[in-house]
């Protein structure tokens, strides 16, 4: 048993801190937020430079042939630096979803163009408030209806839809966004540094991803896969939140000391620490089973994602509140991690709804 | 990054498998298995001498001390096929776990390899002495004293909270040997015979009914010196030694209250419906388990850091923190969920032999032993996380005139 990444990991996680400190500091996050820019486009080409949308892809598709132990040390790196690019969706959804299910031709189109970052992806599950449900329908290779919210559906180039086949069954279908019948908009957040939009398709032309039909199995299957990787980014922002205030507490001073050796406020980061060391735990057990594609991965799974989410709300909010008011200005940074962490925790399904995954595979389990 | 045993500890594995079969019988749930009384005391101590026989006992220590030379790695392959079975540790966990790391380190030669081997084989039991009426949380505000009477020590005092004082042959025991001087420095760590007439054990009834601690008084108790550990005046690193591997020795086996939970959803119907279908329950069984997994695999980095040649931090605490509060709850819980029968200590009434009950009236005791919850989070701020220490009252004083609720 080791319950560590390797030497050649760990190097490619200092690499990725180091780089994402100087050209991501929390000002890049904040024109992000500020503006009307859907993601900071000088640094998704920096990160393409990189290579890190090619890590998880095979070389002879264009990629660079990594794993995905890999990908969770960049996930860690990029959730702690708040980086406002479409990584998740393009790397862990969309790329995924073509790498499982892609027939040979639509790997071989479109999988070098997701490695060189030439083409941003995602996945649109959504239709609306409640859990992710489908009524949008394919007909002689149109697809109908509308999604909401798709992260990062403004600035994709194409979707993985989930529709409605002819005989009502689901599938997976690939979408042109900048082709015809399709209209989007972006909608406002409680994290505009990451953009989620609406889409609208009447009669898009829709090509079935592979050999059309997915199962519910196999969908959950990526969405497992996606939520320990932004397990991983959500533990990266409880790192960065939790230091943040630390380093606060430890220079203000009230009553003739720092605010940081009262009991108090002490305590409640002995309890950010706890939240987050559990968090990080549950997420290195779900990366190690991920990269086994060991058996209880969705449970494993889950248990990492309702942790991160979890340790993220507790650490972004108790952050702030360790600010005092300070912690409530615009000009402080402490919301761009509240707002992140609310971000994260509502990709790919909330945390009621990933519990309750939870619960039915732990049951399930034995 | 991998779930796979190196191949020695895969035969390993299957050593200890093969052996436990043959030795021990295998659990069928994950019911409380009672450590309390005479009979459990026997039960265990017979147990301990089949496996120091078959040199499964305190495997990281020497062997010429009475263990089996192996790696912290071997010790969880043990704990994780030997908690399939059903066995007692009782009173020796303290011995083993507490006392021992103190002794292996600081005792001279000679105890070394006359005590270890029959602490081991749990042919001697062993007990810990630190906390007094007026020491707990501030435990190096202790008051036995020490005096040195020519080869001898002769002590004076009372310990409080000794957990097994009552089985126990020997003591690690704390004492204070220098008043005029400051707290921390004034402090001295002894081994010391408990069976002597200057050494008087009384029981403490806990608010559970039960008897598990004692108050320990030391009227002229006799320590030669050669059974001093470490320099006089060092009593703070050997304490502090101790103190962590305690932490160390409960992090594995910290009673968390999940499993007993797990099966209890899993089997328990009530009005005809399983409990197991209820959105509450199911919820609360998510944000546990998430809690527990957590904990199995902060385990598993913190021993993949110990196999690297790190050592063992603060980070121990998490354990001790995390289950103790995580088992009161769900004893509370499980007890709201039955209604109003949930109140009911019986046998033939209450689920899993009453075991959540017991838990609600005893899991109070266990956010207090060995470092309250508040011990802990101080423990995290300032050790783990840096965090500045509190001012203290008493800081740069003689011991003697650090004021007192009493004087």
């Amino acid at each position: 048993m080791n319950f560590e990444f390797s030497e050649e990991q760990l190097f490619i996680r200092d690499q990725a801190r180091n780089f994402l400190s100087q050209e991501c500091n929390l000002s890049v996050v904040r024109s992000v937020l500020d503006s009307d820019t859907s993601f900071d486009r000088e640094l998704w080409q920096k990160v393409v430079g990189l290579g890190w949308t090619a890590m998880a892809i095979p070389e002879s598709y264009g990629g660079l042939g990594l794993g995905y132990l890999e990908l969770c040390v960049i996930a860690e790196e990029l959730g702690r630096s708040l980086a406002p690019i479409p990584f998740s969706s393009s790397v862990y959804l969309a790329t995924e979803a073509l790498k499982s299910w892609g027939s040979e031709e639509q790997k071989q189109h479109y999988l070098p163009k997701l490695a060189a970052g030439e083409l941003i992806g995602t996945l649109a599950l959504s239709e609306g408030l409640g859990a992710p449900a489908v009524a949008a329908q394919v007909q002689d290779g149109a697809l109908s209806g509308t999604k909401l919210p798709i992260p990062d559906g403004d600035v994709a180039n194409f979707a993985i839809v989930s529709a409605l086949g002819v005989a009502g069954e689901v599938g997976l279908y690939l979408v042109d966004l900048e082709g015809a019948g399709v209209e989007r908009e972006t909608l406002s957040s409680i994290d505009p540094s990451r953009s989620q939009a609406r889409v609208i398709f009447d009669s898009a032309p829709a090509q079935p991803l592979g050999g059309g039909v997915s199962s519910a199995d196999e969908l959950a299957q990526l969405l497992d896969r996606a939520a320990v990787l932004l397990a991983f980014e959500q533990i990266g922002g409880c790192q960065s939140a939790m230091d943040m205030g630390i380093a606060y507490t430890r220079e203000r001073y009230a009553f003739g000391r720092p605010v940081a050796s009262f009991q108090a406020i002490k305590h409640k980061f002995a309890d950010m620490y706890v939240a987050l060391e559990l968090a990080r735990s549950n997420a290195y057990y779900g990366a190690c089973a991920l990269s086994s594609d060991a058996p209880d991965l969705p449970l494993a799974a889950a248990t990492a994602r309702v942790s991160a989410t979890d340790a993220y709300y507790m650490i972004s909010k108790e952050n702030i509140q360790a600010h005092g008011g300070m912690g409530f200005t615009w000009e402080f940074d402490c919301h761009l991690y509240y707002r992140r962490a609310q971000l994260l925790s509502g990709l790919i399904g909330t945390q009621v709804q990933w519990k309750e995954h939870l619960a039915t595979r732990l049951l399930k389990a034995a | 990054m991998d779930f796979q045993d190196t191949p020695e500890l895969a035969d390993f594995r299957q050593h200890v498998r093969t052996w436990l079969d043959a030795n021990a019988t295998r659990r069928t749930d994950n019911g409380h298995i009672g450590m309390e009384g005479e009979q459990a005391n026997h039960e265990a101590k017979d147990w301990y001498k089949k496996k120091a026989e078959a040199g499964f006992a305190c495997l990281t220590w020497p062997k010429e001390y009475g263990g089996a030379g192996l790696t912290s790695l071997h010790e969880v392959v043990w704990t994780q096929e030997v908690e399939n079975f059903k066995t007692r540790d009782a009173q020796f966990v303290i011995g083993i776990g507490n006392c021992g790391p103190a002794i292996l380190h600081f005792a001279n030669e000679e105890a070394k390899r006359e005590l270890l081997p029959r602490m081991a084989s749990a042919e001697d039991v062993w007990c810990q002495l630190f906390s007094e009426p007026s020491a707990g949380s501030d435990v190096a505000g202790l008051r036995t004293r020490a005096e040195l009477d020519g080869d001898n020590w002769k002590l004076n005092g009372q310990k409080i909270w000794t957990s097994g004082a009552q089985y126990s042959d020997y003591g690690v025991v704390l004492t204070r040997t220098d008043p005029t001087i400051s707290k921390y420095r004034g402090l001295t760590l002894f081994m010391i015979d408990m069976r002597q007439s200057g050494v008087e054990v009384r029981p403490i009834k806990q608010m559970d009914g039960g008897q598990h601690f004692n108050e320990v008084f030391f009227h002229d108790a006799v320590v030669p010196d050669s059974f001093r550990l470490g320099e006089v005046g060092g009593g703070w690193n050997g304490a502090l030694t101790v103190l962590m591997s305690e932490r160390l020795a409960i992090s594995g086996i910290q009673p968390t209250g999940f499993p007993q939970f797990l099966d209890l959803v899993k089997t328990l119907e009530l009005n005809g419906k399983p409990i197991a279908d209820d959105p509450i329950v199911r919820d609360r069984l998510a944000t546990w388990y998430s809690q527990w997994a957590g904990l199995q695999s902060a385990n598993k980095r913190m021993l993949t850091a110990v196999a690297k040649g790190g050592i063992a931090g603060a980070e121990a605490s998490l354990g001790k923190l995390v289950g103790a509060v995580m088992n009161q709850e769900i004893a509370n819980f499980v007890c709201q969920v039955l209604g109003p029968a949930g109140v009911i200590q019986d046998d033939t009434i209450s689920p899993a032999h009453a075991h959540f009950q017991q838990t609600v009236l005893f899991s109070p005791g266990v956010r207090l032993a060995g470092g309250t919850d508040e011990v802990m989070r101080n423990i995290i701020a300032e050790q783990v996380l840096g965090l500045p220490q509190e001012p203290r009252a008493d800081k740069g004083m003689a011991f003697q005139d650090i004021p007192t609720s009493s004087g």
